[in-house]
């Protein structure tokens, strides 16, 4: 059945941009949340903790993203896990998002200057105090402008899970192409949604790097 | 969980692999070129150009760096046609690549070109350096010296994405993996093959920037303006 390009075809869109926004933020709360412990490990773990870690960071952050989810997809399936795309799309999202997520974090954690530790033990603080007290927060505002710019990813490479299936705003594009046969008007409503998600995002996290950066030159 | 792997039907079609591999391997070298020639020619229009030019710049990075790369792929192959622009897949592959990385590109250059104090420039000239030696000795080199940890993270980047390509059936080595994958029906084995080649690649490509920074940039030491960098860049090649 072929139907017009029209208000009804961007309701359906907007079904799709909901499960796009959906998606992300259950990536962001997965990759945020193991990323962080993963993060403070590579920083401040063990020797043989930090090398599994930056080995884990290592092979993701050199596997595209769409293989990462064919595997978890398609490839877990065979073992006798069967996953509908919704579940496959969000643990393949979590996987890749925990790797960057941990790189970003552990390179704010090390920025902080040794000197911040060296003057939080010398108060006799514990070492869960001082990473509490004195480490983490200072670290969480250098985090705070890429993790912002890193949550544009997320949102953009959410479309990659169109293509096992998932109905999210770039598959319910392809969806409705193939009913109204108007691939322009479709994708590039498609696409103008996308940016009015991710442009807000980008510009927050430029002036949250621009206040950091501000800071920093004392 | 009474799985067994079995690689055979997989390795036994080496040649597709093969195929696949030498694909992504091109399409990703043409897609760099094509890519930083067009970033550095954004970056400095944006910069010098005049207002108009820096404006038009500026909506091209903003609007292809806010919306995924399939959707401007299936954009450019799917929508263009409209317009009366029909391509290949392998032409609309090269094309959305190289138009992606442009726009990151772009401000990565941006950011180098920033970097660079007018001070250092004038001290150049002042030293009796010709015109074109400045621009080699103190703005080029020291400027990709900068950006470059940046510029290579964001070429793996590239790297990864043209596996994004196989969505339109250009190919590549991730539409090889389907199609193995359709013939043996071995997918986890196919896909586990397709990311070990795949990381294999990107590694070596990491090896080849590796050198060429050590060649670009040998017997030199970090100039201090690394600090005026914009910690954007960094951040960025991280994501």
């Amino acid at each position: 059945m072929i139907q017009d390009f029209g208000w009804s075809s961007v309701q359906f869109l907007i079904m799709g941009l909901t499960w796009t926004v959906g998606l992300s933020a259950m990536t962001f709360v997965l990759g945020g949340f193991f990323g962080l412990f993963l993060a403070m490990g590579r920083a401040l773990g063990p020797n043989w903790l930090k090398l599994v870690i930056a080995g884990y960071i290592q092979i993701v952050q050199a596997t595209p993203l769409l293989i990462i989810v064919f595997l978890c997809f398609y490839g877990l399936s065979f073992l006798g896990l069967h996953f509908p795309p919704f579940a496959a799309a969000a643990i393949s999202l979590a996987v890749y998002a925990t790797a960057y997520l941990a790189d970003i974090w552990r390179g704010c954690i090390e920025a902080i200057p040794k000197t911040q530790w060296e003057a939080a033990d010398a108060l006799a603080l514990s070492r869960i105090q001082r990473l509490r007290y004195v480490i983490l927060p200072q670290a969480l505002r250098i985090a705070l402008g890429p993790t912002v710019g890193f949550m544009v990813q997320i949102v953009k490479n959410t479309s990659v899970t169109a293509l096992i299936g998932f109905v999210e705003l770039t598959r319910a594009g392809q969806l409705l192409n193939n009913m109204t046969f108007q691939p322009f008007h479709v994708f590039l409503t498609v696409a103008a949604m996308y940016f009015a998600l991710c442009y807000p995002l980008s510009w927050w996290s430029e002036k949250l790097k621009e206040r950091k950066s501000g800071v920093s030159a004392h | 969980m009474a799985y067994e792997m079995n690689f055979a039907p997989v390795l036994a079609r080496a040649p597709l692999l093969v195929q696949g591999a030498t694909d992504t391997i091109v399409l990703s070298a043409q897609s760099i070129t094509l890519g930083l020639a067009i970033g550095l020619a954004a970056a400095i229009v944006r910069t010098n150009g005049p207002k108009w030019s820096s404006v038009l710049a500026g909506v091209y990075v903003e609007a292809f760096r806010n919306t995924p790369l399939l959707v401007q792929l299936f954009l450019i192959f799917f929508g263009l046609p409209y317009l009366g622009l029909r391509m290949s897949a392998e032409q609309a592959a090269l094309f959305a690549v190289s138009i992606n990385l442009g726009a990151y590109s772009t401000e990565i250059f941006r950011a180098g070109l920033m970097a660079i104090p007018k001070t250092q420039i004038e001290a150049g000239l002042a030293l009796g350096m010709s015109r074109l030696q400045v621009l080699r000795h103190v703005v080029i080199v020291p400027a990709l010296r900068i950006i470059y940890p940046a510029l290579t993270g964001q070429l793996t980047l590239t790297l990864l994405g043209t596996s994004i390509v196989s969505a339109i059936s250009a190919s590549e080595l991730t539409l090889a993996g389907a199609r193995i994958e359709s013939q043996t029906f071995r997918s986890l084995e196919t896909f586990l093959v397709i990311a070990a080649i795949y990381i294999s690649i990107t590694f070596a490509f990491r090896l080849v920037y590796w050198l060429i920074g050590l060649r670009l940039f040998r017997r030199k030491k970090a100039p201090s303006v690394a600090q005026a960098v914009r910690p954007a860049t960094s951040s960025e090649a991280a994501s």
